[in-house]
Order: structure tokens, then sequence, then C-alpha cells
């Protein structure tokens, strides 16, 4: 159909174009005449529709040169078209005349008939939005009915709404524009089929200019914007629905017939790519949600226990996902090319098990602390063999050792500080005390709690919060015996100190002795001394924070003063057991070193042994072949430590398992089922449910994660470990938390604390690169295992590459560029442009206080100005009232027009104010004075500056002080 | 509008994709659970209403204290009821769903804490919403003085034109510098 009337136009249109419009009657004879060879369903709709074009062409012919002589042409095509409508319509007389008028009065305004109607079309949209809310709502409802009748007709019918009467009346008195917008969608596009709508368009768009062409395109690209916008738009669904229905049918509708012209097909094409792309995106986006794990699972918990415990999932969560990466990049690149194409198991020293290890080197004991064929394999460092390339495709294995090993820590500093950047970004200026109260007001409640418990915690938090606030305000600092909180906090901090001590001494013997028991051979001791070191790491890091949180009681801090407190001193504890257990670690590498040194003196004469035994037996024989079990060999400190922090990392995640079971699931279980049988209530009483503490486990997870940083360079296995260390935990604690915890008395809001946890991720990821960088740079590496073997420094591999795979001029650069005469030039560089970014930042806040400042101030001589007009007006009020009561009659009139007049003032602007404009002034101009609208005065300021005279009445003013001034400060906005 | 109770129809369910914020699994388990709330004869008809009464006992809004202002909020029935079709039930998601935007959130938000739909917050509404926020619990109630510092605090710096009331500019300003609003205010079926 749409086709065929295509065709008919294309035919029409030259014809079209040579006539000249002055005469109506003649072009649609001609018209009509063609037309009856056309199929002749729908002929009178199509006349209709030429009606219209022809009228519109005649509009914009005119509309730039003649624009005055076309009125008289002007008026009667628009009757001709009124008169149709009302053939369909049957609205009431009066309606169809004053909308006849108003249609005069839009297109004479317009000008150009054509270019108006399309910017009404950009700007209805906007209209909508902002102003005729209301309207709007009306054609949802009946617009779908298409009765034809204009939209005043429907007013005036149910009239009972004075409301909308009052607007439409403001509406046509005061705003043209406005007009012409709530009537013209519904002249065109609702009375009209959709067929002839269709057409017209058509028509018009093949003898559109290339500017008006523009300014479709415009339309169009704005209605997809109003599309795209629409659901961040606070309105109700059906209105949503209907505007996007309107909007996508216009898109549609001109989309396809907008590059008529050469790009056409290209713009046809561009058109369908986009959507096509824009399905895609949504598809993928709903993909992507789905596929992001455990999003069901952490959205459960957020709902029962708020979101300060999600919050530590989504770090369990986050963390889960770099590890991921990183076991991809020590998977990838370091642990399969050498298990696939080194050379195998049995074939060299480094990857054999030594006689003497032999015949345990399959026991569990001995394989679960790492020993043995764990040992001896693909996991350690020692394993790796340090030839140049391996397999076919000359993999450069020790430099994507190196390059790994640097890459992983590299990588986690990018994704940790990107990921800080970003929450600062969010959280915007940051710390900003200045709305201390509103907070706590309007955004203190978690809309995602649903669990009964948590709401009375977060009511209780809240209360108190409430409490304190206000306490804080009243007397600020009133504290009643100093000198015992000075002294207990002092005390505290001795204990806490003497704790640290005592735990960082106790790490220190321990690993001592497990030195000695370990140069005594470690078959000889039992499990517990074999495995102090991470037991004794474990149960400190247990039992330490529940003794700092006894002693943070004698502090008596604010709850929050305190958990900082508490963290920083969990977090001292964790650092000083760690790096205690690095001192004794590098006093055990020195050892080995010793160790290796007396191996390799010892290995010289033995080789020179072997070499004399053979010489002795035989001459010419073929070298002798030992099995590489037999042949002596280093100690290999590498991976003694690789295997050292991988103990660390699995006692640590056996202890944090059990202490879960134990401390969480156990108890939860004695106290629900002991409780039926005990002299005190056991749920409510002392034993209780436990808490999930977010702090300990965030801590937890974050030293976790600096142990795999610094391990990992040795024991390319961790990240495995920490990937499958993390998956259980996730489970495991999910479970935990919805099955056997009660939510925390002391809600804290998780995502204030958010960037405290990265920076501590920050600072532990930096204190673990140290070691591990201190050892990579400054210690030699073992003799004979580890992919470095043989070279003086591991960073030896760079030089060797660069020399041997790069050409030499690259060398030359390279050499050249390490200088330390250009390198001190750049890092002096680099720290000038810190300095000069950080200063442009302060100087960037300090104008952003300024600013805000300004803005006070601002508002603030706003407010008076305000408060003098609204005084000035009530003296107005006052004035006109005494006049108006001198002089009854002759005043009405003037009145009445000044009040339709700040009407539509108030109310064009405000939504809410229709609640108080609700009734129009009537048209008797005598009402109009006794309206006991409080509104009128203050806005009839605004519209006319006035000079005021004395004498209001006291009373009256303050009465309605507080509305009058509330209009401006609406306006403002 | 093309929807059976049953089951959404295709155009509809990317309708709903593009006026909301949620994703399309979203909203099918927003009408699956919408669909449970109904009667029976009513599951066939497109435009049901579901009472407050039974909206406010789903868990994720049970133990909200402003679960009545929200049904009221997000309400488009005409005897002011609070009850809601499912197109309004979406509404209230989108709205309180993860992607939403702060200037979205922090308009129903300002609805939500408006009490008595007047368009500005008063000294009336303070009231009401802190007695919201405290609970019901005798003991857990701000005495009057301490209730008459909070809101006149809570004015001070919030109200910029100092009208004595907080309106929709004032509040969005003051929300939009609160760091953790926009993680708070969410629902999440």
């Amino acid at each position: 159909m749409v086709e065929k009337f295509f065709q008919d136009h294309e035919r029409k249109m030259p014809r079209d174009s040579l006539i000249t419009s002055e005469n109506d009657s003649e072009q649609d004879a001609g018209l009509s005449l063609q037309e009856e060879h056309e199929s002749k369903t729908h002929r009178t709709k199509r006349r209709d529709g030429d009606r219209q074009k022809k009228k519109r062409r005649n509009e914009r012919r005119k509309g730039g040169t003649r624009a005055g002589e076309g009125e008289e042409d002007l008026q009667a095509v628009s009757e001709k078209r009124e008169r149709s409508k009302r053939k369909r319509a049957k609205s009431k007389q009066e309606t169809s005349r004053r909308e006849n008028n108003e249609e005069e009065e839009a297109q004479l305004t317009g000008g150009k008939g054509t270019k108006a109607r399309k910017d009404i079309r950009n700007e209805k949209t906007r209209r909508m939005e902002k102003e005729e809310v209301r309207e709007v709502e009306e054609n949802v409802d009946k617009g779908k009915k298409k009765q034809g009748s204009t939209k005043k007709g429907e007013k005036k019918e149910d009239g009972g709404k004075q409301l909308v009467k009052g607007k439409a009346r403001e509406v046509k008195k005061k705003k043209h524009k406005k007009a012409e917008t709530s009537s013209e969608p519904e002249t065109s596009e609702e009375d009209d089929d959709e067929e002839e709508d269709n057409d017209k368009d058509v028509v018009r768009l093949e003898c559109l200019s290339p500017e008006e062409l523009e300014k479709l395109k415009e339309a169009v690209d704005e209605r997809k914007k109003l599309i795209q916008s629409l659901r961040g738009k606070p309105w109700a669904m059906k209105k949503k629905l209907v505007t996007l229905r309107e909007s996508q049918e216009f898109v549609e509708k001109y989309e396809g017939a907008l590059g008529k012209g050469k790009g056409r097909k290209l713009y046809a094409y561009k058109v369908l790519m986009t959507k096509k792309w824009m399905k895609f995106q949504r598809d993928f986006e709903n993909f992507k949600t789905a596929c992001i794990p455990w999003e069901m699972k952490i959205k459960e918990i957020e709902s029962h226990f708020g979101s300060s415990v999600a919050s530590y999932f989504l770090f369990l969560r986050w963390m889960y996902g770099i590890n991921m990466i990183l076991f991809g990049l020590t998977f990838g690149l370091v642990m399969v090319p050498e298990a696939l194409m080194g050379r195998p198991y049995g074939s060299m020293p480094r990857k054999t098990v030594p006689r003497a290890e032999e015949a345990s080197a399959m026991d569990f004991a001995v394989l679960w602390d790492f020993g043995g064929y764990a040992q001896y394999s693909v996991l350690f460092y020692g394993y790796y063999n340090n030839q140049r390339t391996v397999g076919w495709l000359k993999f450069r294995m020790p430099l994507s050792y190196f390059l790994v090993g640097v890459g992983t820590v590299a990588y986690s500093y990018m994704v940790v500080i990107r990921t800080m950047a970003r929450n600062a970004n969010e959280s915007g200026v940051g710390d900003d005390n200045s709305f201390n109260f509103s907070w706590k007001m309007f955004t203190s409640w978690d809309y995602l709690i649903g669990n009964a418990e948590t709401a009375d915690n977060k009511f209780a938090s809240i209360t108190t919060s409430f409490k304190e606030a206000i306490l804080e305000e009243q007397e600020s600092h009133k504290d009643d015996n100093i000198h015992l909180t000075r002294f207990l906090r002092v005390l505290a901090n001795f204990l806490v100190l003497c704790c640290l001590a005592g735990s960082g001494y106790l790490i220190y013997f321990v690993v001592r002795r497990s030195q000695k028991f370990a140069l005594d051979g470690l078959e000889n001791h039992t499990w517990w001394e074999r495995n102090e070191v991470n037991m004794v790491m474990s149960l400190l890091g247990m039992f330490c924070p529940m003794l700092f949180d006894v002693i943070s009681t004698l502090e008596n801090y604010h709850p929050r003063v305190a958990l900082q407190w508490q963290l920083g001193r969990i977090f001292a504890l964790f650092l000083g057991n760690l790096y205690t257990f690095i001192i004794a670690l590098m006093d055990e590498i020195n050892l080995k070193r010793k160790e290796e040194k007396i191996v390799k003196f010892n290995i010289t004469t033995w080789e020179a042994s072997l070499y004399n035994g053979t010489v002795s037996e035989n001459s010419t024989a073929s070298p002798v072949t030992i099995h590489p079990a037999d042949v002596p060999r280093g100690p290999c400190w590498e991976t003694m430590v690789g295997q050292e922090f991988v103990r660390l990392i699995i006692s640590d995640t056996m202890t944090t398992y059990i202490t879960l079971l134990i401390g969480d699931f156990l108890r939860a279980v004695l106290v629900r089922f002991l409780n039926y049988c005990w002299c005190w209530d056991l749920e409510a009483g002392f034993p209780s449910y436990s808490e999930f503490d977010v702090s300990g486990n965030v801590l937890g997870l974050i030293f976790n994660q600096g142990m795999i940083w610094m391990g990992s360079f040795y024991a390319p296995c961790l990240p495995a470990l920490n990937v499958i260390r993390l998956h259980v935990s996730m489970y495991l604690q999910c479970w935990a938390v919805m099955c056997c915890n009660v939510p925390q008395e002391r809600v804290f809001k998780a995502s204030g604390s958010n960037n405290f946890y990265m920076a501590m991720l920050l600072v532990i990821l930096f204190l673990s690169t140290l070691p591990a960088i201190y050892t990579i740079v400054s210690i030699p590496p073992s003799f004979d295992c580890g992919p470095f073997s043989g070279k003086n420094r591991m960073f030896d591999v760079i030089h060797e590459t660069l020399e041997s795979d790069f050409p030499p001029w690259f060398s030359k650069v390279f050499s050249y560029a390490s200088n330390p005469g250009l390198v001190l030039p750049f890092i002096l560089l680099m720290v000038l442009a810190i300095y000069y970014l950080q200063s442009t930042s302060k100087s960037y806040r300090e104008a952003n206080v300024e600013l805000k400042k300004k803005l006070q101030m601002q508002n603030e001589e706003n407010k008076r100005k305000n408060k003098r007009a609204a005084l000035k007006a009530q003296m107005d009020l006052e004035e006109a009232r005494m006049t108006a009561q001198e002089q009854q009659r002759n005043n009405n009139a003037s009145v009445q027009d000044q009040e339709n007049d700040t009407d539509i003032h108030g109310s064009g602007q405000r939504p809410y104010q229709e609640k108080y404009g609700c009734n129009p002034p009537p048209p008797v101009g005598g009402r109009g004075r006794q309206m006991p609208s409080s509104r009128d005065p203050g806005s009839r300021t605004y519209n006319r500056g006035n000079h005021g005279p004395s004498g209001y009445l006291p009373g009256f003013a303050r009465q309605s002080e507080p509305r009058m001034y509330r209009v401006p400060s609406l306006q403002r906005h | 509008m093309g929807t059976t109770a049953s089951q959404l129809s295709k155009e509809s369910l990317s309708e709903y994709q593009e006026l909301t914020f949620l994703t399309k699994q979203e909203i099918l388990l927003a009408h699956k659970r919408f669909t449970e709330l109904l009667e029976k004869h009513e599951k066939d008809q497109i435009d049901a209403r579901v009472p407050m009464g039974k909206i406010i006992t789903l868990p994720e809004l049970k133990s909200n204290p402003f679960k009545e202002r929200i049904c009221r909020v997000f309400s488009t029935s005409e005897q002011k009821d609070g009850s809601l079709t499912f197109e309004d039930f979406l509404d209230l998601l989108s709205a309180f769903s993860d992607s939403a935007t702060l200037e979205i959130k922090s308009h129903y938000a300002f609805r939500i804490f408006d009490f008595d739909d007047d368009g500005t917050l008063d000294c009336a509404d303070l009231e009401k919403l802190v007695n919201c926020l405290t609970g019901e619990t005798n003991d857990a109630k701000l005495s009057s003085t301490e209730m008459k510092q909070l809101i006149s605090n809570i004015l001070e710096e919030s109200d910029i034109d100092k009208d004595g009331t907080v309106n929709l500019s004032e509040f969005q300003h003051v929300i939009s510098r609160s760091p953790d609003f926009v993680s708070s205010f969410k629902i999440v079926l």
C-alpha cells in the first residue's frame, strides 16, 4: 500500500511542482482525476491528504517570500481542514472555532509552515518533558481511541476537571507555541490514518531542500536520543511506553525515507546496522550479567545482611578475578610450556627426585608438605631448566619466566590503582562534612535489607548515630575525666605493642627452631614440629585480633574510630608477622647459600674424582652415564622459599576454614540445640550466634593476596592455589553467612571504607614486592636449578635476550637509554610532572571550595532578594486591594489579566504547583479579587518589578510568606 | 499493551528493557514474582492490580520502613490506594536497580520522603522520616528536643534558600554529594 502511494506521488511530483498553487480547487480537480485511475478504496482519505500536503506546499513556497500574501489562503486551507475534521469528529462547534483561530495564529507566527511543523515535532518532545506532563497523560488515556476530536474538545467535554481546563486556558492565552504543540500532533498524527501520514511525509521529503533534510535528520536524531534517555525519566511506565512508541514510529517513518538521494542505500544500511548493533549490545549486556559469577548469591546475602557484608563478597569476587588473570599468565606462559616442551621429568638432576628421598617421595605426608614429587615438579622454581629456548616454537623460557614474574606485579599495581581512582571518582568530592546530618537522614537507610533482624539493628544504629550526632553538636568535646581516658588509651596502646612484639618474637623464635629441625632432618620430628611456623602464624592471626578487641574496650573510642584502630592494629600484626617471617627466611637463604658453596666445591671434587675414575678404568670408553638422581646437587634456596610460601598459604587456608566450621557452624549448632535445655537464653545471651566480621575477613584476604604476590615468583603454582582457595571460600562463606551468622550490630557503610581497603591492598602490594625484588636483584640465583641457573643475576636474562635476539643497534639504543645520564633526568622529569599535577589538583580543589562559597553567597543573596520581592508584593497586593475597594468595577479587568499571567507563570514550570493552582481564575472579574491564593502577588512582582508604597497588614504577610518565596526559588532551578 | 499475564510477549519485553534499567532476566523474574501475587482470575488481565497489602509482604520490602510510601509513590492507581500494576512494579524495580542513575534515584527518594505529597520536605515530613528511621519501638524514639535539634540541623545544612523546607533541587544537591546513596538505594528481587 505504501509503495503504491509512493509511486503515485512520484508520478505526480513533476506536475505538482509545475503548478503554481494559487488555485486550490483546480489542483484538487486535477489530482482527483488522476486518482480515479488508482484504487478507489482510500480515495477520500487520500484526497484529504493531498489537500493537506498541497496546503503545506503552499505554505512552504510562500513561507519565505510571501508570508503576508498567503494569509487568506492559509485561512481558507485551515478552515477546509477543520471542516473535514469536523465531519469525522463531530466535535463541538465552539472548540473547533477556537482551534481554527489558534491554527491561523500558529501558522502565521510560524511563517514557514513545514519548518514550523518540523520544529514543532522536535520541540514537542522537549516540551512534553518539561511542561506538559499532564497533557501527555491525557494523551495516553485518550490518544488511542482516535476520536478525532481535538484535544481542546476533549478537555471541554470532561469539564469536570477544572485543573485541565485552567491549564488549557493558560496555554491558549499565553503561549502560542505551546498551543501548537498540543494541537498539532493531534491533528496530524491521530486524526489521519497512518498511510496517509506516510504518503504525505514521503512527498514532503522528496521536495525538501538539503537544509530542511538536515533539520529532519536532526529531529530523528533527537528522537533517538529521547528513546535512549527515556529510561532515565521519572515517568510512569504508561507514559514512557506511549512516548517510546511515538518516537519509534516517527524515527522509523522518517528514517526509511530520509536518504532519498544519493546516500540512501548507505543511510539505510547504516540505520539497519545501528539497529542491529543496539540489539546486539542489549543482548550482550544481558549475557554479561548472566555471566557474572555468584551474582545471585551475593544479591541474596546483600538483601539479608545489607551492603556491608555484601561488600566483602564483592571484594572476594574481584580478588578472584585478578587471581584468575594471574593464574592465566603463569599457567599459560610458564607452567604449560615447560611441562609440554621442556625436558621431561627425570632427564636431568634438577628434574628428578634425589636418590635419598626416593623412598618417601610419594608419601602423602611428604606431598602435603610439597616435598617429594611435588617439589621436583613444574610447581616450583627449581624444576625449570635454563635452556634458552624450549620446543619447536623456540619459546624463550627463562625470559618468559622473568617477564611473567614482573608482569604479575605490574598488572596488580595497575588494577589496584585503577580501581582506587575509580572509587575516588565515584565518591566525588569525598570527605565533605557539610551535609553530615542530611546524609544521616536521607541516605542512611539501606534499602536492600530484607531481614527483620538486620532491620532492627539498623534502626538501632541509626538512632544511636542520630543521638551521637546531636550530642556532638550540643557539647563538642566535654570529657568528664580526660586523665583517666588518656591513661587508659596509653595503657591500651602499650599492651597492643607488647602483643605485637611478642608475636614477632614468637615467630622469629619458631622459624629459627624450624631451621634447626631442618638441619637435623625433618623425618626425626613430629608433625607439629615440622609445621610449627605456619601453625604459630595462623594461631597468632586468629587470637591476637580478639585480644586487641578486648584491649580496645579500655579506650572508649567512638565505634568508627575504634574500628579504624582495630583495623590498623591487625594490619600491623599481620605485617609484622609477615616481615618477621621474611627476615627469618632471609637468614635461611643465607644459610642455604653457604651450604651451596660447600656443595659446589664438593661437586667439583666429585666430578674430578669421577673423571679420574673413568680415566683410570678406560680411557676410550663413552662418558659415564650417571643416573640424574645420584648427582649431588645444591640446596636450591628459591624452591625452598616457594615451598615455605605454599605451606603458609595452605595452613592459612586450613585455619580459615576450620575456624569457620568450628567458630561459626559448630557454635551456631550448639547454641541452637542446647538452647532447649539450658539455664539461660543462649541465643540472646552469652555465646549467641557469631557475627560476620567484615573487616577481619577483608584483612585476611588482603594478606593472603600479599603472600601470593610475594611468593609467586618462586612458586608459579601459587596463583592457581589461590584461585582454588578463593573459589572454595566463596561457597563456604556464603553458606556460613546465610546459615549461621547474625547480622552485625555495628552496621557500617561499605562504600565509605572501600578505598580504605584498596589503600591497604596497595600498601601490601608494595611491601610484598619489596622483598621479592630484593631477592631478584641482589641475590645470585642457584647454580644448578631454575631458569636462571648459571647467570650472575636473574635479570641478566634481559641482557642476554637483547644481545642475541635483537639487532645490535637495538641493544645499543637500550644501553644508551639505560645510561644513568638519561635515566636520572627522566626520573627528575617524572617527579616534576607529579609535583605539577599535584599542585594543579590542589588548586582545583581550592577553586572548588571557592566556587562553593560563591554559590552559597549567591543563594543567600537570591534568598534575600526574594524575600524583599515577596514583601513588596505584599504591599502591592494591599495597595491593589485598597484601590479596588475604592473604584470597585473599573479596575476589574486589568487585575484579572495580571492574575492570568501569573497563573501561567506559576504552574507552567512546576508540577506540584498544580495542587495549589487547581482553581483557575474565573472569567468574571469580580471574583479575582476574592481569591485567597497567596501565590499571585509573589509572582506578580516577578513579572513587573514593583515599587512598593508602604502600608500592608503584618498579619497577612506572615501568613503567606513561606509559600510566597517558594515560587521564585523553584523558578530559579 | 501486548502483555498477557502469563507470559510477556517479545515486543513488550524488549520495550521494557528499553524503558527500564533492568535486564531481561530481571524483568522475567519480576514478572514471575508479580504473577505469584495475583489472584487466579486476574492472571489473564493485562492491567491487574496488586493491592498494597500484598506488595508489602514481599520479603524485599517487608522490613523496609518506607514500604507503604514506596507503594504509594509508584502506584498509578486512581484511588490512591498504593496498588501496583506490573508496569508500576517494573518502574519501582527500575528505580531501585543497580544501574539506575543518581538523578532518577534521588527523584524517587524525594517523593518517598515527601509524606504529604506537597512537593517539599517540611518539618512534618522530616519528623515522620526520622520516626521511620528510628523504628517503632518507644525506647528508640528521640525526645522532642532532640528531634527539634536534629531537624533544625538538617534544615541548616540542606535548606539552601532558607524557606523552612527542603525542595527537590536542594534534596538532589545534598544527595548527589553523598558517597553511598546510590549503593544503598537499591532493591533487588
